[in-house]
């Protein structure tokens, strides 16, 4: 590996410190009392529009993905821009249906998904599943981001043998564990700030000055290779890549917003306008995830792969290492440390709001339903805390002694879970016509076939749907959320004509879903 | 009691079905139909256009996002 780059790991280690501070004195921001889980767990939801567009930004564009992106277009090419029509068509379902989640969660006190399905369709099973769905489907994410911390890490030059290699990330950790359990929503909330500050100066001088050292675009996109430059044209017959580009977009999109962590960033805001102002906004990011995938692309330009001073980087970390190494290759020390502590900052804010919203899931779905059904605040609160940590503890361990190909089989895995309770949730807030069972029995068979169909491709996300003659490669968790809801439909009317019993009493009313 | 309920709820204005929503559909169409954009040229400052008609894809969706925003909220 290469020298330790002392410049570089100053600065990182300075701005590392500085956001420890802050996650430490976030606790007394806003000020309410962290022994109620809404406010450790949901900020109090007093985050306006600007605090929000930070945390959500800092939460949903996490760390991973701005090393995963730019690393695909370096691997595959144009593929990776997928990520660009996933950003876009997010937002008009965060603009259309999360107000009305928001609303509905603050009138009943509901801090998860899980909640606000109990409330509405009156089943702790149905809830039990989403819960457990966003738990399993959060673990990996989070061990994904600690992919981030190591590869910047390793890019400073920083390497050991045995439990010296880890060092660094079990100290990031531990900081971040630590003021997460003090502070709450509130430190990853104000970390955020600073992250995202520091992302976007990277960003946008990265875009300016390499395209001018390389020579222009012109030059950049000629030494990418033909084939990668454009999707394949689908042969006769099969809808080919253009089908696996599209329904990767829509299918990420959907997904996205049912995560547990975007939930909790978006259950925070304060009001429903402050949720539609950031639908307009938040594109933002999307244009800043386009720009970095792009220099997956100003790394082949640079050669950065056939480089002898980061072959030891790529043979570690693979094509994971091309931002880093083109960082380093086309920025003085100093600015490299800002912006590596950019992408490793950028690791614990989306951790730590994700062990929040795993914990909170635990503590509201599953302890206080099937455990103590009547804990006082504080036990809640505290219940939530310990959670939080033990979450972050098993992501740790996940990534130290698991190799990270499982991580990312998993996270992949995690989206086609995730999109199961899309039906139960985000058609949820709009009708109660589903019958609980019906949507419970969907859940299985979506998640089941999901994973079935995963296996059969050696957990790819692409299936080659093949139906009289021809093929359509598509997303997996698009095609098993359209047959899970199939099924809810069916079962629906077939359920309620057997049921003897009335349905489960509805405990939201139609006025709690507007403002 | 019901009637007077109906009545508030009529009244209220975010969250109600709106047709400026029907705006959304253009950016849906535009960006998940790789035919349209799946080719080199035309080139906008030596970028293919494959990649800057998604970028502007953004910038405009973001735009329409806000005249909904605008023209839904009071």
């Amino acid at each position: 590996m290469q020298e330790v780059n002392w410049i570089a790991l100053s600065i990182f280690v300075l701005l590392f410190g500085l956001i420890t501070w802050l996650g430490f004195a976030a606790a007394r921001w806003r000020r309410g009392d962290l022994d109620l889980l809404h406010e450790w767990g949901l900020g109090g939801r007093r985050f306006g529009t600007l605090i929000t567009w930070f945390l959500v930004g800092g939460d949903v564009y996490t760390a991973y993905t701005f090393i995963a992106v730019p690393a695909l277009a370096f691997g595959a090419g144009a593929v990776a821009f997928f990520a660009v029509p996933y950003t876009i068509v997010i937002y008009p379902f965060l603009f259309l249906v999360f107000p009305r989640l928001w609303n509905v969660c603050r009138k009943h006190g509901y801090i998860t998904a899980g909640d606000f399905v109990r409330g509405r369709f009156g089943n702790r099973w149905l809830a039990l599943a989403i819960a457990l769905t966003g738990i399993v489907a959060t673990m990996p994410y989070i061990a994904l981001q600690l992919v981030g911390i190591q590869v910047v890490v390793g890019a400073l030059g920083i390497s050991g043998t045995g439990l010296g290699a880890d060092l660094p990330l079990i100290i990031a950790f531990g900081v971040l564990a630590a003021f997460t359990y003090s502070s709450g929503l509130r430190a990853p909330a104000s970390i955020a700030i600073v992250k995202d500050i520091l992302i976007y100066i990277t960003a946008f001088a990265a875009i300016i000055v390499i395209p001018i050292e390389l020579g222009g675009f012109g030059k950049i996109f000629a030494a990418v290779p033909p084939a990668k430059l454009l999707l394949p044209v689908p042969g006769p017959n099969t809808t080919g890549a253009y089908g696996s580009y599209a329904t990767l977009a829509l299918g990420s999109a959907l997904a996205l917003f049912l995560y547990p962590h975007s939930m909790t960033g978006i259950l925070s805001a304060s009001s429903g306008h402050a949720i539609r102002r950031n639908a307009a906004m938040l594109p933002g990011y999307s244009f800043m995830l386009g720009l970095l995938a792009l220099f997956g692309f100003f790394a082949i330009a640079a050669d950065v792969g056939h480089l002898p001073e980061y072959a030891a980087g790529f043979k570690q970390f693979g094509n994971n290492f091309a931002v880093p190494a083109l960082l380093l290759h086309s920025f003085p020390s100093w600015f490299v440390g800002i912006a590596f502590a950019a992408i490793g900052i950028g690791a614990l804010v989306p951790a730590a709001i994700m062990s929040i919203a795993a914990a909170n899931l635990y503590t509201r779905n599953i302890h206080r339903e099937f455990i103590n059904r009547n804990p006082t605040d504080r036990q809640e609160s505290q219940n939530a805390k310990w959670v939080s940590l033990l979450v972050k503890v098993g992501a740790l361990v996940f990534i130290l002694f698991v190799p990270t190909q499982y991580a990312i089989q998993l996270q992949l895995l995690g989206g086609i879970w995730i999109i199961q309770t899309l039906p139960a949730v985000m058609l949820g807030v709009y009708t109660r016509w589903f019958n609980d069972w019906a949507l419970l029995l969907g859940w299985a068979a979506g998640i089941f076939a999901g994973t079935s169909m995963a296996i059969a491709v050696n957990l790819k996300p692409a299936y080659p749907l093949a139906l009289g003659g021809y093929t359509f490669p598509g997303y997996i968790a698009v095609y098993t959320v359209v047959l899970n809801l199939v099924i809810a439909v069916l079962l629906t009317p077939l359920f309620n004509a057997l049921s003897a019993k009335q349905a489960p009493a509805d405990q939201t009313a139609v006025a709690d879903y507007f403002a | 009691m019901p009637d007077a309920k109906k009545m508030t709820d009529a009244k209220l204005k975010p969250g109600r079905w709106n047709w400026w929503y029907l705006l959304f559909l253009v950016q849906f169409v535009a960006v998940l139909w790789p035919p349209f954009y799946n080719s080199v040229e035309p080139r906008w400052i030596g970028i293919p256009f494959f990649y800057w008609y998604q970028m502007l894809w953004v910038v405009i969706s973001a735009l329409v996002t806000a005249v909904i925003y605008f023209a839904t909220d009071d």
